[in-house]
């Protein structure tokens, strides 16, 4: 009796031992989100006592002779370039969804979304090598001028085109996005029932409407969908600073060159010549960090939600 | 009358959908679009000496990405040695202890790392390591991959750990093992396959990360000279080739980029392959 016990303690020793280890070592992904909340606050403290909140609305960045930094031209491009994104990636990647989830023969599903995500494996330098030398000449010579020539009276589509610039800048990031936010609702599509399908369709829908109907059901997953999306054109680094032109300044035409959080910190971190100006650039990254913290702890719970209360309903 | 409302929504619908077929063909444009791009242009930049060579000085023509490669596979194998078996174990965690709160919480914000701008990654790399050996460096470099790395491997391990089927746990038991044993001796083999599918998606990403290498390993003209020095990579030398003004030095960028992206194929192909059949969720 007496050995049988000891062993059964030491088992349930060990077994607390490597519970507890494992949940220590699970525990380093929250240790990192702290330390870095910690160290970002702490490099960029000097910034925020120099300048405090009217960083985020100072229009100047001068490391060269008064020191002076403001971060509104960056938050602007910011979020200029991902609403671009937004408009020209979401229709795309949902219509992409649309054609994986509810048209397509069932043996086509897995290489067309496996082509669409092959979009995802491309590293975002080669992306912006791309659009540097492919898609910004062509934007340039067949698309930007019919632009302007169309729709040249609004100051958007005004003054003389580069080819880089803002504009591109967006539409780079939509291609970059589409992989996320097509995956992303092609998978909350698919987990409506069937039973939403084939209720429209008894009803007399057309496959349109019917398809209308799914979408409805499974809005809250594809909105979650697109801020995820929203959430990766925001800290999108390497392509964004290879095309947007950097150049610190509001733009109002989207031919312009302009700036972007995270493209201020790739091109100008290892060149900062003072401690000030190397922590104003932290404190871009913070900002960075917040605003896609937020974005994407808000998209998370939104989709999580959608695709437990959708696959939910399947149960019941 | 009503045949000709119900014409108007068959056209509608044709309209509709011929749209949506529209998009999934502009959303592969661009990606055969940078895959010939590659294609063209990196086919001609290829030699043996510039798989072989290291980068010559700048304005000098020749040279090639030797460095650049030798560093992409230390900073990837270093990133996967801390990486990989952090994320194993967390993603043990979470699938065979997931009802409690933390692992909740864990498994919430390994999705939210996920997502993040590598960029922060890389400035909160800088903050612990640069800073402190006051040099650009390949340890720097790894970590911040490694982080990059660490969530990906958790979900992936949690969802092939969690597909095992129960019968094994409660065989392992019902045997007499005690629980962390059924896990290491049972249940992890059995969800092999899955694991190393994770893992591997894990260094796919790794290997073509830039930003944070920018402000980690930096860049080098010269092969591996220690963990604490900065080192080339792939990502980086296409990077900096790319945007500079000489037009043997762009060549050579698309040259970096066609193997670069032969690296990450291969291993997504591998992916796709061990995976098939499987229409799930991409991480």
């Amino acid at each position: 009796m007496k050995p049988t016990e000891g062993l059964l303690k030491t088992r349930l020793t060990a077994d607390t031992i490597f519970k507890i280890f494992a949940a220590a070592v699970a525990s380093s992904i929250l240790l990192i989100l702290g330390a870095m909340v910690f160290e970002l606050y702490n490099q960029s403290k000097l910034s925020i006592d120099a300048f405090g909140l009217p960083f985020l609305w100072g229009t100047v960045w001068d490391p060269a002779i008064s020191q002076v930094f403001g971060a509104l031209p960056l938050i602007y491009g910011t979020i200029v370039t991902s609403l671009l994104a937004l408009l020209f990636g979401v229709p795309l990647s949902l219509g992409t969804a649309i054609v994986v989830s509810e048209l397509s023969p069932q043996r086509l599903r897995t290489p067309v979304s496996f082509i669409v995500e092959l979009l995802a494996a491309i590293p975002s330098v080669i992306f912006g090598l791309w659009a540097i030398f492919t898609l910004a000449p062509f934007l340039r010579d067949n698309v930007y001028p019919i632009l302007q020539a169309g729709l040249g009276v609004l100051p958007i589509f005004q003054g003389s085109i580069y080819g880089l610039g803002v504009l591109t800048g967006g539409v780079i990031l939509a291609i970059m996005i589409i992989p996320t936010v097509s995956a992303v609702s092609r998978d909350v599509l698919a987990a409506v029932p069937d039973s939403q399908r084939e209720a429209a369709l008894a009803l007399g829908a057309t496959k349109w409407e019917a398809t209308m109907t799914v979408m409805s059901y499974g809005r809250s997953g594809i909105i979650g969908s697109i801020i995820l999306g929203l959430g990766r054109a925001v800290g999108e680094t390497m392509a964004i600073t290879m095309v947007i032109g950097n150049r610190f300044d509001i733009f109002t035409s989207l031919f312009e060159p302009g700036y972007t959080m995270a493209a201020i910190i790739a091109n100008e971190f290892t060149e900062a010549t003072t401690d000030l100006y190397l922590s104003a650039i932290i404190e871009v990254g913070l900002i960075l960090f917040v605003v896609a913290m937020a974005i994407n702890v808000l998209a998370r719970l939104i989709v999580w939600r959608s695709l437990r209360m959708v696959r939910g309903a399947v149960l019941e | 009358m009503n045949t000709s409302h119900s014409r108007l929504r068959k056209a509608k619908e044709n309209i509709l959908l011929g749209l949506c077929v529209v998009a999934l063909i502009m959303t592969m444009v661009p990606l055969f679009s940078i895959l010939l791009s590659i294609l063209a242009n990196g086919g001609s930049a290829i030699d043996l000496a510039f798989l072989t060579e290291l980068p010559k000085a700048v304005g000098e023509t020749g040279g090639g990405i030797a460095n650049a490669i030798q560093g992409t596979m230390i900073l990837v194998a270093l990133a996967s040695l801390i990486g990989v078996p952090v994320g194993l174990i967390s993603g043990i965690y979470l699938s065979e202890y997931k009802s409690n709160r933390l692992a909740w919480v864990i498994r919430f914000f390994s999705d939210v790392l996920t997502e993040f701008p590598s960029i922060v990654i890389g400035i909160f790399a800088y903050t612990v390591i640069v800073l402190y050996i006051r040099s650009f460096s390949a340890l720097a470099g790894a970590v911040a991959l490694a982080v990059i790395m660490i969530p990906i491997v958790t979900r992936t391990t949690e969802e092939a750990v969690r597909l095992v089927p129960n019968d094994l746990r409660e065989a392992g038991i019902a045997l007499g093992l005690p629980r962390w044993k059924t896990i290491v001796r049972i249940v992890v083999p059995a969800g092999r396959s899955g694991i190393v599918t994770g893992v591997m998606l894990s260094v796919a990403r790794a290997t073509g990360e830039t930003a944070p290498l920018l402000l980690t390993a930096f860049n080098s003209f010269y092969g591996f000279s220690g963990l604490l020095k900065p080192i080339a990579s792939m990502p980086m030398y296409i990077f900096i080739f790319s945007i500079s003004p000489f037009p043997d030095w762009r060549a050579k960028a698309w040259g970096a980029a066609l193997i670069l992206m032969l690296m990450i194929l291969a291993l997504s192909i591998v992916v796709r392959y061990a995976t098939r059949g499987r229409y799930t969720t991409r991480i």
